[in-house]
């Protein structure tokens, strides 16, 4: 009786990648303790954090995908609107307006946005997909633009940044014509310099000339790139051991439990733990697409890939800027670094991909 | 333009674009890979290192300096201890922010910004500077509290110099002051840097800057594990400092501080010698200055009255005051006649009040006016006749003269173990020749012959020439250093005594010299009222330097001449003369008369060191006790050691 009623209430989980996903939050255990210098709140703090994210994923995981759909066009407006309220009402925190105060507490619309949007857009191919023509994509890519204009005002480039490459997933899975992808490419190619010259702050053009040059400014910008690259680098092929990674544990690295906690998995478990963790990952993303593809809706299959690819785009830009080939934008390693916002945005995005492949083919509408 | 939409081939497309996504993803992955084998093989050495550099600070910990006693081990220059406020200013962030916010906490003057902002200006960034020195426990233990507010700024214990006898010994011991740029300089060139890491202060005059070496010992170095502020998390490895050696003078700070009072107001200086091995037992320059100012940099006002003073106290008259000998000089020249044959003992003048040279006119007055009549030469230096060395000095010849002389140190470095000494001067044609291109002046060499004219000395030379009189032509180095001890052996070695010169003269001769020269503190003599009642034989030579001409006709007359144009009163001793212990050379700075000014100062400083009586006007300021030291190995034992002991019992003991 009880197993069967268990058997119910998880059946929507797929048995592999939840597998995959708990190596890999287990592995953040063992480095956010390490990275809090064995501070005991933190762990305990970040235990919760995932014990509320796996709940919520388990949840998601119930709400089958036409139910889902009905959400996406609400839950995109709100997005927008929120957008709307911080432009003209957000809390300015260091020189940037992403909060919106709502008096009992401040919220971050961009976050919301990371889902709002794919579950947006393929909620646009699925409703099209009978009448697909050219011009839609014109209208998919308008709906694109809206909120990242928004974020890149705030100013979030990172942000935006990120939610334009999840919109993009969803486009380019729907078919978007290569033609526009190249002609797309070559404009944004061709307007880089205009971009660098007038749209960029000049704590973001430093970001990408410290990045270039991290020794031009150690104890600043740079110190960020260096201390962390060190990190990795003194790792070497068989780490130093975890707890005993002295970049991390005399302090010189910042951001250690969040942004940075990469350099602390590379420096206490050297290339080893980086390769674990590469096909850790890798795993995951072969999971995710091969669930994602299996999904019997379009609506699943291009919000699942378009979230699986996302994942993706998260741990690759994190481990590129701690290791120093991409600048630092303020991203975490997603189902790794400390932190609740992103540990619920993911494993929810899981919850859905899992609930996209195991729910019943839909009645067409 | 509608489109029909084949769910198979939208599918198909589906998964074509999938493979395309995994695949790039793929790829990237890899070159992330490439990245992490970049980073963590190729590199690892480089970036391990750079760990290191970041984790492990090699943290000098600089030696405790030497001590500098005196010969009864009274402390002239010692350390303590204190905590210092220091801040790194490449990790303690905005300055002016860090330093205000550290002022709600302890102290800090606009004295120690305006220090701490000169300092800054010149150091490296990671060195840490002082912002407060001498905490007080209860500001050391607010900020102990308060730690953890100032990444950066930290609180050392520090060594601190002193110099407890202060004013009196800043001439000889000198003092240490903050190393500057030159010395940096210097210690790069000499390969020393190294030994002075986590060192701020070098000797920069006196013995301090002489022994430098021995003193400051070898810096340490401790290997600590830091985190990021700069803390010291926890010692790796330590290699402990060595302390510089503590050095032992021949200098004895009481008879030191007997001979300082004497001087009273007067500016001048004394040296005293033992002529047994060169030991320098006093050495008076007055006015001093107090050497404590100069320790962590003297403010620029009190720099200025010091160096601006009409009194010049930073100039140690005993190395670098020249001044004309005088009639000092008439012992030696009359030695000098009877050694080069030049005249005999009972050859006599008649002195008329005044010497001319053959052809001339010009007179060449004595002090007394009207002759002293009959002069043999024991009298000659007896009642230091100046006639009868004009004639002595013109028939020798100026050349004969400054070869005999120079043997007893004139116009020659003692080589003292002190730096910046003068050499004064013992004129020659060739010099002048050099000097001034023009010819030799007969006239220049009979005013020479009373060590007036070009012949300059200093109060050391004087000693030194007085010293090899009582040592009948041994001829010493003068020396402060008397021992030394190791404390990485915690072995005693002595400086041996270092003879320059041996000389052979006559006994006959030296014999009648030191005669005449004992007669001078007798009734009769001109230092008979200093050198009353002596219970031993006074040696001694009155003499009076000119600091302005006098007119031809003119006479001088003390009270009309302004006070700084007064004559410098001269007299050299040394006692007992048959059996020398002490050799004295004094020169009063515009003291008029070597007889009444300059010779009871000699009288009683070595009233105080063979008989340990003290001197009336002087009160008693006990130097600062000795530390305890193991009684047989100290240095002091079997010293001279005036108060206590008798007389009798200091005449016939104290050799070593």
């Amino acid at each position: 009786m009880i197993p069967q009623l268990l058997r119910q209430f998880f059946r929507h989980l797929d048995g592999p990648l939840i597998g995959l996903l708990a190596l890999l939050l287990l592995a953040s255990v063992s480095v956010v303790f390490s990275a809090s210098g064995e501070n005991g709140d933190r762990l305990y703090s970040h235990l919760s954090n995932i014990g509320v994210a796996l709940a919520a994923m388990l949840l998601v995981s119930h709400i089958p995908p036409q139910r889902l759909m009905q959400f996406a066009l609400p839950v995109y407006v709100i997005g927008i609107l929120l957008l709307l309220g911080v432009a003209l009402f957000g809390v300015l925190v260091n020189g940037s307006r992403r909060w919106l105060d709502l008096g009992i507490t401040r919220i971050q619309p961009s976050e919301l946005m990371r889902l709002a949007l794919p579950m947006m857009l393929a909620w646009f191919f699925h409703y099209k997909q009978e009448t697909l023509r050219g011009r839609d994509f014109f209208f998919a890519v308008l709906m694109l633009l809206i909120p990242v204009a928004f974020i890149a005002r705030q100013p979030d480039l990172g942000t935006s940044l990120l939610i334009a490459a999840s919109g993009f997933y969803v486009l380019f899975l729907a078919g978007l014509s290569w033609k526009v992808i190249a002609g797309a490419a070559i404009a944004v190619g061709s307007a880089l310099p205009l971009v660098w010259n007038y749209l960029l702050h000049d704590y973001q053009r430093q970001r990408v000339m410290t990045l270039i040059d991290p020794a031009a400014d150690p104890l600043g910008a740079g110190y960020h790139i260096i201390q962390a690259t060190i990190a990795v680098g003194s790792g070497g092929v068989a780490g130093k051991g975890w707890m005993m990674g002295t970049q991390t544990h005399l302090d010189f690295l910042p951001e250690r439990s969040t942004d940075f906690i990469f350099a602390v998995f590379s420096e206490e478990f050297g290339l080893i733990g980086n390769l674990f963790l590469l096909l850790l990952y890798a795993a995951i993303i072969w999971r995710g697409l091969q669930l994602a593809a299996g999904a019997p809706s379009l609506f699943g299959r291009l919000l699942s890939g378009a979230i699986v690819l996302t994942f993706f785009t998260y741990a690759f830009v994190n481990m590129g800027m701690v290791s120093g080939i991409l600048p630092v934008v303020g991203v975490p390693l997603p189902l790794v670094s400390y932190g609740g916002t992103s540990m619920l945005t993911v494993l929810v995005g899981f919850g859905i991909v899992m609930s996209s492949a195991t729910h019943k083919k839909l009645v067409k509408t | 333009m509608l489109r029909l939409i084949n769910p198979q081939q939208e599918f198909l497309r589906y998964r074509r674009r999938m493979e395309i996504a995994g695949g790039i993803a793929a790829l990237l992955f890899v070159g992330l890979f490439i990245r992490f084998l970049w980073l963590q093989v190729v590199q690892f050495d480089h970036y391990h290192a750079l760990a290191e550099n970041n984790r492990i600070a090699l943290v000098p910990a600089p030696p405790s300096r030497g001590v500098i006693y005196d010969r009864h081990n009274t402390v002239l220059a010692h350390n303590f201890s204190a905590s210092t406020l220091e801040i790194t200013p490449s990790k303690a962030g905005k300055l002016e922010e860090t330093i205000d916010r550290l002022s709600e906490i302890v102290a800090i003057a606009p004295g120690d910004r305006r220090r701490f902002k000169k300092m800054l200006a010149e150091s490296k960034n990671f060195e840490s500077i002082p912002i407060r020195n001498l905490l007080s426990e209860e500001e050391a233990a607010r900020f102990a509290v308060n730690r953890f507010r100032f990444p950066g700024v930290e609180m050392k214990a520090r060594q601190f110099r002193q110099y407890p006898l202060g004013e009196g010994f800043a001439h000889v011991v000198g003092y240490i002051g903050r190393i500057g740029e030159k010395d940096q300089v210097r210690l790069e060139e000499e390969n020393l840097a190294a030994n002075y890491k986590g060192t701020d202060h070098i000797g920069k005059l006196g013995l301090e800057a002489r022994y430098e070496t021995w003193l400051h010992g070898r810096t340490g170095i401790e290997k600590v594990e830091t985190d990021s502020g700069g803390r010291a998390v926890r010692t790796l490895s330590r290699t402990p400092p060595v302390a510089g050696y503590n050095i032992y003078l021949h200098l004895d700070a009481k008879l030191q501080q007997v001979a300082e009072k004497l001087f009273g107001d007067y500016r001048g200086s004394l040296v005293a010698l033992d002529p047994r091995n060169g030991g320098v037992l006093a050495l008076v320059s007055k006015p001093g200055f107090d050497p404590n100012l100069f320790v962590d940099g003297i403010d620029v006002a009190t720099w200025r009255e010091l160096n601006d003073s009409l009194d010049r106290p930073l100039i140690n008259r005993a190395l670098r005051g020249v001044y004309p000998p005088g009639s000092t000089i008439k012992p030696f020249m009359g030695l000098a006649g009877l050694e080069l044959g030049v005249r005999k003992a009972g050859d006599t003048i008649a002195d008329p009040g005044y010497f001319t040279l053959p052809g001339s006119s010009h007179r060449y007055r004595d002090w007394k006016k009207d002759g002293h009549g009959m002069v043999d030469l024991k009298r000659s230096i007896v009642i230091s006749c100046d006639t009868y060395y004009y004639g002595l000095a013109q028939q020798m010849g100026i050349e004969r003269m400054a070869g005999f002389l120079s043997h007893f140190g004139f116009g020659k470095k003692s080589d003292i173990d002190l730096d910046g000494e003068l050499s004064g001067l013992m004129p020659t044609p060739a010099w002048k020749k050099k000097r001034f291109k023009q010819p030799w002046w007969p006239g220049e060499t009979v005013v020479a012959g009373i060590g007036q004219g070009y012949v300059l000395t200093t109060p050391m030379q004087l000693a030194v020439a007085t010293m090899t009189l009582a040592n009948q032509g041994v001829v010493y180095k003068p020396q402060l250093l008397r021992a030394w001890r190791d404390p990485a052996t915690n072995k005693l070695s002595y400086a041996a005594p270092q003879i320059v010169e041996r000389m052979h003269f006559n006994p006959e001769h030296l014999r009648l010299v030191t005669e005449a020269m004992v007669d001078v503190t007798r009734p009769g003599g001109t230092a008979s009222i200093a050198g009353a009642n002596t219970p031993y034989q006074f040696a001694g030579k009155t003499g009076t330097a000119q600091v302005i001409g006098i007119k031809q006709g003119a006479r001088y007359i003390e009270s009309q001449v302004h006070a700084r144009h007064r004559d410098h009163a001269l007299f050299i001793s040394f006692a007992p003369a048959d059996n020398p212990k002490i050799v004295i050379a004094v020169m009063v700075e515009n003291g008029g008369h070597g007889g009444s000014v300059a010779a009871p100062i000699a009288r009683k400083v070595t009233d105080y060191w063979l008989l340990g009586k003290l001197p009336e006007v002087y009160t008693p300021s006990e130097p600062e006790a000795a530390e305890a030291e193991e009684e047989e190995d100290s240095p002091d034992a079997g010293l001279h050691s005036p108060v206590p002991v008798t007389a009798d019992a200091l005449i016939e003991g104290g050799a070593q």
